[in-house]
């Protein structure tokens, strides 16, 4: 933290007068704007260090390992960009973009419709209940997502949870959850749990933010509460909407915690490649192919980006989210 | 100073829809089906902390085979027995990863917020060469994501002997973009310009204006900054993984993570490691949720921030 202790001293050293003598002669102002200048980027410098050694720093450097492999008889060598050719065909990697792909497609509607129909519901409603219910939606937000597995893992079991005996009071066989058939329904559970009350507070909080008034014009033309809840508030609050589709992305597609969670205990159901980022953690520390983890996990950044942009380009809100 | 006399204008805008609001709309409906909706809203969302509130209270063989089924007490209540078990099994080793989790998502947290906040000052209140181009870097940088630079991470905290500190987990968790965008937004709208030009000609030197007049301004985003980043590192459980194998400096998810795949591969021999995971999970989200309780008017208007601009 010496930046800040920078700016002071030097704030000190050069005292005001430049301040008070910019309305005299056009000399100072010059001057006290490039002193301005020098004094955003110190402002700026702490948060820029960070950035470049724990965001730029690793990407580059996994960029560089990436361009390297490793074999038993050659050693290292120089092996330009064949390490992505070779995962852009490996089945396992495409295997796992594939399931993480097809996961976000089902679990984004879904989380979506969860969280804007309790958000509209919500909007319209000021009892105690309403009140009570958004706490309620939102609290798993606050659980590290490790618990929240774990949590729904002991649900699931056939020997903690409390399947086995509700089935078993209709004379059912409990469907098992974790096995590797219905293990797509369980993660996709446990992420809705996870995170739609977070969803669901953003777009609450978009709701808030709408004039009223025009709901009221809305109605004088004869719009019913349906009609201004679906014309009305949600194009109104689509830049919340598009903002929150694009976390769900980027936040689907680097799944790990859930899945690495369940592996204990699914018997098999989740593999070594199940999704790219655990497929780039094996990679790493089950069998020591840094080069070739550090191409999955660009690889995998890759992807994220070229969704992300699908995804924006598509819904024509480029510039919806996220303006300066 | 007249700083505190100044509130963002956008705050009496907001009190006046509120009233307006209530005035216009019409009489609250009791409105059974929405009503319907949000009790079964409820009742999924805080399913599993019942479960998980009440599995706690049981001893090992009522957690497997216990007379109330999954979703109710045992006859045995036996939490603070649990309890005790939890704070002592191994020389007291959850109550370290609890320390470690403190500790590292308070430093990382404190850290990253005030990183977050010099930054967006510094974007929203100055003008300079570089800015918009900086600022949108960072933007970009928002969609990087965060896990796939773990392994990179690590990897280079390896070339400089950091895995394995605690340096590894907290040095990492100082990064958030997020953090500085959602300060600059808030800065730009709640601190005047005029403001700050007029504590400058009484002779404020740059830094000072920036804590006196500034920083008050920012509350209520800082709050919220704090909050998320302090969860998030708390949360966090693949950086961790990745960079520490000493048992005795994981956080508190990696090492319940841990007992998990303990359990489980010893199937039965893991019968109380069982209860220990769960009382232990309970222990873990208390803090966050007390946290998050008693803060919510700040985070409730601080997380709309991203999302309105």
């Amino acid at each position: 933290m010496t930046n800040p202790a920078a700016a002071v001293a030097s704030s000190r050293a050069h005292p005001d007068a430049a301040t008070k003598a910019e309305a005299t002669s056009p000399k100072p102002r010059r001057r006290r704007s490039i002193r301005r200048a020098w004094i955003g980027w110190l402002f700026i410098a702490p948060f820029g260090v960070v950035f470049l050694v724990f965001l730029v720093a690793p990407l580059l450097y996994a960029f560089y390992l990436s361009l390297f492999s490793k074999g038993l008889a050659t050693g290292t060598v120089f092996s330009g960009l064949g390490n992505y050719v070779k995962a852009f065909s490996d089945p396992e990697f495409l295997g796992g973009v594939w399931f993480v792909i097809r996961f976000a497609v089902v679990l984004i509607p879904i989380q979506m419709a969860v969280s804007l129909a309790a958000a509209l519901v919500l909007d319209s409603l000021t009892t105690r209940l309403a009140k009570f219910s958004r706490l309620a939606i939102f609290v798993p937000y606050a659980i590290p997502a490790v618990i929240g597995t774990l949590m729904w893992g002991f649900l699931y079991s056939p020997v903690f949870g409390p399947l086995t005996s509700i089935f078993g009071a209709f004379n059912q066989s409990a469907p098992d959850i974790l096995s590797s058939g219905n293990i797509f329904g369980g993660l996709l559970n446990v992420v809705v749990w996870q995170w739609a009350g977070y969803y669901m507070i953003i777009i609450y909080a978009a709701l808030r933010g709408i004039d009223p008034s025009v709901y009221e014009a809305a109605r004088i033309d004869g719009a019913n509460p349906r009609q201004i809840a679906l014309r009305v508030k949600v194009p109104m609050i689509s830049s919340a909407l598009v903002l929150i589709l694009v976390f769900a992305l980027i936040g689907t597609l680097q799944f790990f915690t859930e899945p690495q969670v369940l592996k204990p205990i699914a018997n098999g159901a989740i593999t070594a490649s199940f999704t790219p980022n655990i497929y780039a953690y094996n990679l790493a520390f089950q069998f020591s192919q840094f080069n070739y983890a550090s191409t999955i996990s660009f690889a995998l950044g890759i992807v994220v980006f070229a969704a992300v942009y699908i995804f924006l380009f598509t819904t024509r809100k480029r510039r919806g989210g996220f303006s300066s | 100073m007249t700083a505190a006399l100044v509130t963002p204008s956008s705050d009496g805008l907001t009190a006046a829809r509120e009233r307006s609001r209530e005035l216009r709309r019409p009489k609250p409906r009791r409105n059974i089906t929405a009503h319907i909706f949000l009790v079964a809203l409820i009742l999924y969302f805080l399913l599993p902390l019942w479960w998980l509130f009440v599995a706690s209270t049981k001893d090992p063989q009522g957690l497997f085979t216990g007379t109330g089924g999954a979703l109710w007490f045992d006859k045995n209540f036996s939490l603070w027995a649990n309890l005790q078990e939890l704070f002592t099994y191994k020389g007291g080793i959850y109550l370290r990863w609890l320390g470690n989790s403190a500790l590292y998502s308070l430093v990382g947290g404190v850290g990253a917020t005030v990183l977050a906040v010099l930054a967006g000052y510094g974007f929203a209140k100055y003008r300079f060469k570089g800015r918009d181009f900086s600022f949108a870097i960072l933007l970009g940088s928002v969609m990087v994501p965060l896990t796939a630079l773990v392994i990179p991470t690590f990897m280079l905290m390896s070339q400089l002997h950091l895995t394995n500190t605690i340096w590894a987990v907290i040095l990492p968790s100082l990064l958030s973009p997020f953090g500085v965008y959602l300060m600059r937004v808030y800065a730009a709208d709640a601190i005047p310009d005029e403001l700050l030009d007029a504590a400058r000609v009484d002779g404020s030197g740059e830094f000072r204006t920036f804590l006196r007049v500034g920083l008050p301004l920012m509350r209520p985003a800082v709050v919220t900054v704090l909050l998320l980043s302090v969860v998030g590192t708390w949360n966090n459980y693949f950086l961790p993984l990745a960079v520490l194998s000493d048992q005795n400096l994981y956080p508190v998810t990696v090492g319940l993570g841990g007992w998990q795949a303990l359990a489980a591969s010893n199937n039965g021999g893991g019968t109380s490691l069982y209860t220990l995971i769960v009382v232990g999970s309970l222990v873990s989200i208390i803090p966050l949720i007390i946290a998050f309780l008693s803060l919510q008017k700040y985070w409730q208007g601080g997380l709309s921030l991203g999302a309105l601009k």
